[in-house]
């Protein structure tokens, strides 16, 4: 092994400094949303879980809460169902136009999101829509979409194409193949799919600024919050926002390891 | 069988692609449309004319847009630097911490920008967390770093990360040891087998994330908003601008296009190189 030991030592350091950087500002905010002070500074002198209270209480953070959760909930819907026919398009059949497909889908996610959302208030303009947070879904999902598809279509590579034709010379129909075999093997890579689509939703922030019209989600409010007029609440509803993200992570996750340890333990049995 | 797979290989491409027309191609056709309009019209049907394109040139917007390429040039050579490293670690050296360190970066992802930027403003500024701290211990204050144009790249750098550290990792992955091992046996110095084994043969990784990182950077807006406090403005500030309190659809469409033109024509070049197939699964 041509790697030395002080090198690997070095690396892990580094490492190690890499994630404490991309978690320093979240230390500070975590911090801020706990100061009883109205103009932030630190060190902080007080702590109080004031802001929190009244977060929780103020009708705003309601809406915004809900229209940023309705627009997530509606776009991990869509995303995981286009994303596994898309990944199927993608990665398993060899059909003639599949390479130009695979690109096509790469040019939103190397987009500039900003550009996107204008673009798209345009489109819905000359069409004659009034944009909601129904449009915000169709924007988010122009990038959330591919991403998703390409989620899947890492787990999709990796299927052997035999289980679904030895299926088929038994004599099972296209769908009742792509219900009973492909989609139990691609479950895995459309759990984390859902799970991406609904995380990159919550905290889209370009694409929303343009598309929602008069609602507004989230990370709007925040960021108008950011630019003038800075609000105590700006910290607080950050780290309510970080939180409730990293539950969804940790039921999503249980919830997986409990299909899975179901499944083998029926598997055990039979 | 092979008809089949391509009868399903079409249809299964349907739901993506139509989403695509209309909600991608056909947005940028009618940016297209608007940005040969004549100024501050809110519809197409008027007749065309290019003053648009030349406000672009009389009115100084080529600046913003030289800022912005510089700028996303700048942190995605950083960014090269600064990811190469872990992702040889992540690649060859680290075993259970890949996945520790994958797992971290990936859980950043899902903060939301701005908070992550709102973060470094309340741990840079004056007062903030490291000057606050270090004034209350030491009784000495000095100058916030926040609002100038080294803040604004260590902002694109700190955001776009992930985007560098993935495709690098993927990429040096895909460099086989023997190989290597084979350069180091006959006598290679470390820099020879950078230079001429491993660079070479991670190149799709290395392509991949510098175009990712570099048009993301390029179209970015609120790094140079809260960190750079308008230090420069960004081309995507510009363009935002346009719309929102200059009323103007058809400049700030003219913008849009001339930054699609050069991000898109570099994303279609780059995507183009690389064998998506052979990065993403097996080669069939």
């Amino acid at each position: 092994m041509p790697t030395s030991r002080s090198t690997r030592i070095a690396l892990y350091v580094y490492g190690i400094l890499v994630i404490f950087f991309l978690y320093l500002p979240l230390v500070s905010v975590a911090f801020a949303s706990v100061s009883r002070a109205r103009y932030l500074s630190f060190p902080i002198k007080r702590y109080s879980t004031k802001w929190y209270g009244e977060a929780l209480e103020s009708s705003t953070v309601r809406e915004l809460l809900t229209t940023s959760l309705s627009v997530a909930v509606l776009v991990t819907i869509i995303s995981v169902v286009i994303a596994f026919f898309g990944a199927l398009a993608f990665a398993r059949y060899q059909w003639r136009y599949r390479t130009t497909f695979q690109k096509l889908i790469l040019l939103p996610i190397f987009f500039p999101q900003t550009v996107l959302g204008l673009a798209l208030l345009m489109w819905f303009n000359s069409l004659g829509i009034i944009p909601s947070w129904k449009t915000a879904v169709v924007a988010h999902l122009v990038w959330i979409a591919p991403i998703a598809t390409l989620i899947v279509a890492i787990r999709a590579y990796s299927f052997d194409p035999a289980l679904e034709e030895a299926a088929r010379d038994m004599g099972a129909g296209t769908w009742t193949i792509l219900r009973e075999i492909t989609l139990p093997l691609l479950a895995p890579g459309l759990v984390s799919a859902g799970l991406f689509a609904f995380l990159l939703s919550w905290g889209n922030f370009p694409l929303s600024l343009f598309t929602t019209g008069a609602d507004s989600t989230l990370p709007e409010w925040l960021y108008a919050k950011m630019v003038s007029g800075y609000s105590p609440l700006v910290p607080t509803l950050g780290v309510m926002s970080v939180v409730g993200s990293f539950l969804l992570i940790l039921i999503a996750l249980s919830v997986a390891w409990l299909i899975r340890a179901n499944r083998e333990s029926r598997a055990a049995q039979n | 069988m092979n008809t089949l797979d391509r009868k399903l290989g079409f249809l299964s491409s349907l739901p993506l692609a139509v989403v695509l027309i209309a909600s991608f191609l056909a947005p940028m056709a009618v940016v297209a449309l608007f940005s040969i309009m004549p100024a501050k019209v809110f519809s197409l049907a008027n007749m065309p004319d290019f003053s648009a394109y030349s406000v672009f040139f009389k009115q100084g917007y080529y600046k913003s847009l030289l800022w912005s390429l510089g700028m996303a040039l700048a942190s995605t050579a950083i960014l090269l630097l600064i990811s190469w490293p872990l992702a040889y670690g992540m690649a060859k050296v680290f075993g259970r911490f890949t996945l520790v360190l994958t797992i971290a970066v990936v859980m950043s992802l899902f903060v939301s920008e701005n908070i992550r930027l709102f973060g470094w403003v309340l741990t840079l500024m004056k007062g903030g967390l490291i000057e606050g701290h270090f004034r209350a211990w030491t009784g000495v204050g000095f100058d916030s770093p926040l609002y100038g144009v080294g803040i604004i790249i260590f902002g694109l750098v700190y955001v776009y990360l992930p985007f560098m550290l993935f495709p690098l990792a993927q990429g040096i992955a895909m460099v086989p040891d023997d190989t290597r091992q084979a350069a180091y046996d006959l006598g290679a110095t470390r820099w020879q087998v950078l230079w001429q084994i491993e660079v070479p043969l991670a190149a799709p990784g290395i392509v991949v994330g510098s175009l990712l990182s570099f048009v993301l950077a390029a179209g970015a807006l609120a790094e140079s908003k809260i960190l750079g406090g308008q230090a420069v403005i960004a081309i995507a500030d510009d363009i935002e601008t346009a719309f929102t309190f200059g009323q103007n659809w058809p400049l700030g469409s003219a913008l849009s296009m001339i930054l699609i033109v050069i991000i898109g024509g570099l994303a279609l070049f780059g995507v183009s190189k690389v064998d998506l197939d052979a990065i993403m699964g097996r080669k069939r």
